[in-house]
């Protein structure tokens, strides 16, 4: 690369030559490092923004509202509503946050050394640390009678804004998530549902305002109970 | 776009953080920041152009606008001194003596050299891309480009000692 100015002296040229190698040299290994896990979970989200394309991704909720337009008469009492009008929007954002639950437990759960950032042993501080970031006041789950002990949580980042991550790990070392923060745009109350697509089996809801999945390679009625079990202790006034 | 493409742009941009900050953390903070944006603006990224292009001209505009803070800070009373953010820095085993003076050179740079320098030496942009990243004419890319070049050469010939005695390098605190 040469400069636009007036021709340099020799002397010069050779100068920048040699400075343009050893600028290409400097922090030339942080190009073989491996990606710090949470640059790679951004990257992951940026990539799950941008995977539908926009036109089908429109062309698919036209269709979506359209058929709920015109279906809601005879569609309405069945489940069959619900099923196909989901199926075909395709991304709801629901089902952007279960992916996102997805990923997280994919890039924490092989974590060896830092599976979490804050441990089980200071779960007081963990509550409040996590409640305070996430805006309420948050439980933890307790599935000791299910097998599942508590590793501690970390804090990561949502759409619009912070979300938390709980690990719990059984006797084996099998890890399950709890994956839960606010969803945006804002989406009513869900049922328990179970998300095959996603990175993980998970079960996820949203109640108030926030979603929670719950994800782990375990069978689906394994996970279906122990979702149930932390739907019922979180809820619970 | 694919997976992988996003990908493998963060390397390019971690080498280019750290060149441009001088600090490992910092850089991988600025890169993190960056991929953030890119979530909450990736509507206004036109599907089909330069990602790796955009990428940058994010990173470029979120490092000016925290460079901005520091520089209110920094008016009002604490100063960065080079010394303090160039240790961070990890220079390779070749000859870490070298490229810790070539980093320390490089942050006595006026950033908007520094950019331009590292851009089309390091990252091999066209001018072209370098005026879009930075957000000024090609004009001025090329002055800033022949700036910078006489500058580091300047910096480079001056002996480490006289250097470190330089004004620019005063303790500001």
């Amino acid at each position: 690369m040469t400069t636009p100015q007036a021709p340099l002296p020799p002397d010069a040229a050779a100068q920048d030559a040699r400075l343009d190698a050893a600028l290409r040299a400097l922090h030339r290994e942080v190009l073989a490092e491996p990606l710090p896990p949470p640059l790679r979970l951004a990257a992951e989200r940026l990539h799950a923004l941008q995977q539908p394309v926009a036109l089908g991704r429109q062309w698919l909720g036209r269709a979506a509202a359209l058929l709920l337009a015109f279906g809601v008469g005879w569609l309405a009492h069945g489940q069959l509503g619900n099923f196909s009008t989901e199926a075909l929007a395709g991304r709801t954002p629901e089902r952007e946050f279960v992916r996102q639950a997805g990923f997280a437990y994919s890039v924490y759960q092989p974590e060896k050394r830092h599976p979490v950032e804050v441990l089980a042993a200071e779960q007081e501080h963990l509550v409040q640390w996590l409640s305070k970031r996430l805006g309420r006041p948050l439980k933890i789950p307790n599935l000791e009678a299910q097998g599942f002990a508590l590793v501690g949580g970390r804090l990561l980042p949502g759409e619009a804004g912070a979300r938390a991550q709980f690990m719990f790990q059984s006797a084996q070392g099998q890890r399950i998530t709890l994956y839960l923060g606010a969803l945006e745009p804002a989406v009513q109350a869900t049922q328990f549902r179970f998300e095959p697509d996603a990175a993980v089996p998970s079960f996820y809801w949203v109640e108030q305002g926030f979603g929670y999945a719950l994800s782990g390679p375990v069978e689906r009625a394994t996970l279906m109970a122990l979702a149930h079990s932390v739907y019922a202790q979180i809820s619970l006034p | 776009m694919s997976r992988q493409s996003i990908v493998d742009h963060i390397p390019g941009l971690r080498r280019y953080a750290r060149a441009l900050t001088g600090d490992a953390w910092a850089a991988d903070d600025l890169v993190q920041d960056t991929l953030e944006r890119a979530c909450s603006r990736w509507r206004l990224w036109l599907a089909g152009s330069d990602l790796r292009a955009w990428l940058f001209t994010l990173m470029h505009n979120l490092f000016i606008s925290q460079l901005r803070v520091v520089q209110r800070h920094t008016a009002a009373g604490h100063a960065v001194d080079i010394d303090e953010v160039a240790h961070g820095l990890q220079a390779p085993a070749a000859s870490p003596g070298l490229l810790l003076d070539l980093q320390r050179c490089l942050l006595r740079l006026p950033l908007e050299q520094r950019a331009v320098l590292l851009l089309v030496c390091v990252e091999e942009m066209s001018y072209a891309e370098v005026a879009q990243v930075t957000g000024v004419a090609l004009g001025t890319v090329m002055s800033r480009l022949a700036r910078a070049r006489a500058r580091m050469r300047e910096l480079l010939d001056e002996p480490a000692d006289a250097s470190r005695a330089a004004p620019a390098l005063r303790r500001l605190k």
